[in-house]
C-alpha cells in the first residue's frame, strides 16, 4: 500500500511536468499541423540555459525559467520563419518533409551541444537537491509513511502555475483567441482576420518556449547530457497522441495518465522497462482510442 | 545507354576489388553496398509506397539478431541467418503491419519509431535470449579478406535491386504509387490498401533484415545500441535515401556513397568528430529545402543550375 502510494505521488509528479512539454509539442501540431521531432532538442537548450546560469552566475534553476523561455521564444521563432516555412511551400513526393526536417535540426541542435559543452553528464548541485517532506512529520500517528521530494514538488507546482496561465493566455486573450482559431480551422481563421503568418511564427516560439521552462524545471531533478532530447521528443508525442493533436485539454491527462504508468511499470516491472511501457501505452492509444483524451471529454462535455 | 547503366554499375563495382584497394577502402566500400541495400529497401516502402517508416532499425535489427542468436542459442553458423531472417522478417513486418498501417502519414511515422524504440529496449531488457547489453560476439570470422563478403554483400544488394526494380514494373508497383499519391482514391479503384500495404512493409522488413543479418557476420559483433539505433540506423536510413532521391532506383545507392564517406571524413577530424550528425543534420536541412527529392530525383534541376552558372535556381 505504501510503496503504491508513493508510486503514484511519484507518478502525479513526473506527470504534471510531462504535461508541459507536451502542451508545448500539441499547440504547435494543432497550428502548423507538422510533428516537431525537435521538441526535446530544445528542452535540452532549455536545460544547458539554466545549467550555464547556474554554473557561472549562480542563478537558481527555477529562476532561470524567466531567462531561458524567452531565449527558447526567439529560437523558435527563428526555426519556424527560415528553415520551417520555406519547406511548407516546396513541392516534393513525400509530404513528411517537415517532420524529416524537424528530425534533422534536432540532430544539429543535440550535435552542436556535444561539439560545445561535451557529452559529459551534469547536474546542477541545488542546496535542496536532496531534501524531502516526510508525512510522519506532519502526522505522528500514520499509518504508513510517504516523502515528497522538495525539488519534484516545487517543479510540480510551478509546472501547473505556467499550464494555468498558458490556459488563461488561450482563451481570454485575443492572441490566444486567435492561436486556437487558427488551430480550429486555418481558412476560416484568415477569413475573419487573423494574421494566421504571424499566429504561426508566435506559436512554434510559444511552443519552443514552454518546453524550455520544462527544461529548466527539469534540471534540479534530472542529470543533463547533449543526446537526452531524443527521449523527451518521444515523451512529447506519446502524450501529444494520448492526449488527443491539437488539444491542451488532453495534453495535461495525458502527462498525468503517462507519468503514473511510467511509476508504475518502473516499480512492479523493473525499471528498464519503463520505456516499452510508454510505448505499449502510446500504440494502446493510437488503436484503441485515435482522438484520444480530447475525445473522451468532449463525449462527456467536459473539455472544449 | 540508360537500360545499360545497372549492368555497367555492377560491372564496375564486381571488378572494384581487383584493382587492389586497402582492406580500409574495402571496408568502406562494403558499407556503402550494404546501405544502399538497406536504402533501396526504406524506398520501396517509403518513396514508392508513401508509408515513410521511422524505423527501419527494427528489421535491421531483427534480421542482425536472427543470425546472432542463431549462433548464440543454438551453435548455427551465423550464415544461416541470412535465409532464416527473411521468414522471420516477414513474419515479424506482417505482424508490425497489423498495427501499424492502420495508421496513416505522419502517425505511421511516429507509430514506427516507436516500435524501432521498443525493440531496442526489450533487445536489451531480454538478457536470456539476446545477451542483453552486453551484446553477441560472432567468435570465429569465417573469412579474414574482405573481398568475400563484399561479393556477399554486393549479390544481396543486386537481388534488392531487381527486386525493386521488377516489383515497380509490375502491377503492384503501380499500385503502390496509386497508394501512396491518393490513398482514398486507389481504395475507391478497388485497390485493397491495406493488403498493398502490407505487401510492401513484408517485402521492404525483409530485404533490410537480410542487410541486417549480413551486418551481423561482417561485423561480428552487434548489440542493441548498434543493430536498434534510432540516429544510427533508421534516421541515416532515411536521410540516405532523402540526399540520394526519393522513389528513383539509383538514389539510394547515390546517398549511401555520400553519407557513408561523408561520416568518415568528418569522423577523422579531431575535435569535430564526436558530432559527425551535425553534418548530417545540415546537409539534411539543405537538401529538405533545395532538392526535396534528392540528387538524383532532382538531377535536371542541379543540371540547370550549373549550366546558368548558378545565378538563378
Amino acid at each position: 500500500m505504501e510503496s503504491f502510494l508513493q508510486t503514484l505521488i511519484a507518478g502525479v509528479l513526473l506527470g504534471g511536468l510531462y504535461a508541459l512539454i507536451g502542451i508545448g509539442m500539441t499547440l504547435i501540431m494543432g497550428v502548423m499541423k507538422i510533428i516537431n521531432l525537435a521538441h526535446g532538442e530544445l528542452m535540452m537548450v532549455g536545460m544547458y540555459i539554466a545549467f550555464w546560469m547556474f554554473t557561472l552566475f549562480g542563478i537558481d534553476p527555477y529562476l532561470s525559467v524567466f531567462i531561458a523561455s524567452p531565449i527558447l521564444f526567439f529560437l523558435g521563432i527563428l526555426i519556424q520563419r527560415f528553415l520551417i516555412n520555406p519547406v511548407l511551400k516546396v513541392d516534393s513526393i513525400l509530404p513528411e518533409n517537415q517532420v524529416i526536417l524537424t528530425v534533422g535540426i534536432g540532430m544539429v541542435l543535440a550535435n552542436l551541444a556535444t561539439i560545445f559543452f561535451k557529452s559529459d553528464y551534469r547536474a546542477t548541485p541545488v542546496s535542496y537537491g536532496t531534501s524531502a517532506w516526510y508525512l510522519s512529520d506532519y502526522w505522528e500517528s500514520a499509518p504508513f509513511d510517504l516523502s515528497l521530494s522538495v525539488p519534484w514538488t516545487v517543479s510540480f507546482v510551478i509546472a501547473v502555475a505556467i499550464t494555468i496561465a498558458l490556459w488563461f493566455f488561450l482563451s481570454k486573450t485575443d492572441s490566444g483567441k486567435s492561436i486556437r482559431a487558427t488551430a480550429q480551422d486555418l481558412d476560416a481563421a484568415l477569413l475573419m482576420g487573423v494574421n494566421v503568418k504571424l499566429m504561426r511564427v508566435v506559436t512554434f516560439g510559444l511552443g519552443s518556449a514552454l518546453v524550455g521552462a520544462a527544461g529548466c524545471l527539469f534540471i534540479p531533478i534530472y542529470y543533463l547530457f547533449p543526446s537526452m532530447g531524443g527521449q523527451f521528443t518521444l515523451i512529447a508525442f506519446v502524450i501529444t497522441i494520448l492526449g488527443g493533436l491539437g488539444s491542451t485539454n488532453g495534453a495535461i491527462f495525458g502527462g498525468l495518465i503517462l507519468g503514473i504508468f511510467e511509476s508504475m511499470t518502473a516499480t512492479y516491472v523493473g525499471m528498464g522497462w519503463a520505456p516499452v511501457g510508454r510505448f505499449l501505452i502510446f500504440v494502446a492509444a493510437l488503436i484503441f482510442l485515435p482522438g484520444g483524451m480530447a475525445s473522451l471529454l468532449k463525449k462527456k462535455r467536459i473539455g472544449k | 545507354m540508360k537500360k545499360y547503366l545497372p549492368l555497367i554499375v555492377l560491372a564496375c563495382l564486381a571488378v572494384l576489388p581487383l584493382v587492389g584497394l586497402s582492406s580500409y577502402m574495402l571496408h568502406m566500400i562494403v558499407l556503402v553496398v550494404m546501405w544502399s541495400a538497406v536504402g533501396m529497401a526504406w524506398n520501396l516502402l517509403a518513396g514508392y509506397c508513401g508509408q515513410v517508416s521511422f524505423g527501419h532499425a527494427a528489421y535491421f535489427g531483427v534480421g542482425a539478431y536472427t543470425s546472432g542468436i542463431l549462433y548464440y542459442k543454438l551453435n548455427i553458423s551465423p550464415w544461416w541467418g541470412i535465409p532464416i531472417s527473411i521468414v522471420v522478417v516477414t513474419v515479424f513486418s506482417f505482424l508490425l503491419g497489423l498495427v501499424v498501417l492502420r495508421l496513416r502519414g505522419p502517425f505511421f511515422a511516429l507509430a514506427t519509431l516507436a516500435m524501432g524504440e521498443m525493440m531496442r529496449v526489450s533487445a536489451e531488457n531480454l538478457n536470456w535470449l539476446t545477451g542483453g547489453n552486453i551484446g553477441i560476439l560472432i567468435q570465429e570470422r569465417t573469412w579474414i579478406d574482405k573481398t568475400y563478403y563484399y561479393y556477399i554483400v554486393l549479390a544481396i544488394a543486386t537481388a534488392t535491386f531487381l527486386v525493386v526494380k521488377y516489383l515497380m514494373q509490375s502491377k503492384i508497383g503501380y499500385y503502390f504509387v496509386a497508394i501512396r499519391e491518393d490513398q482514398d482514391a486507389a481504395e475507391s479503384l478497388g485497390i485493397d490498401t491495406t493488403w498493398y500495404k502490407t505487401i510492401a512493409l513484408c517485402i521492404s522488413g525483409a530485404l533490410t533484415g537480410i542487410a541486417g543479418a549480413f551486418y551481423t557476420n561482417y561485423m561480428g559483433y552487434i548489440d542493441p545500441h548498434i543493430v536498434f539505433a534510432l540516429h544510427d540506423v533508421s534516421i541515416v536510413t532515411i536521410m540516405i535515401v532523402m540526399v540520394g532521391g526519393v522513389a528513383t532506383l539509383f538514389g539510394p545507392f547515390v546517398g549511401a556513397i555520400i553519407m557513408v564517406f561523408l561520416a568518415e571524413l568528418v569522423r577523422s577530424i579531431p575535435g569535430l568528430g564526436v558530432a559527425h550528425q551535425t553534418f548530417f543534420g545540415i546537409l539534411l536541412i539543405l537538401i529538405i529545402i533545395f532538392l526535396p527529392n534528392g540528387i538524383v530525383g532532382d538531377f535536371q534541376k542541379i543540371k540547370r543550375l550549373f549550366k546558368f552558372g548558378g545565378a538563378c535556381k
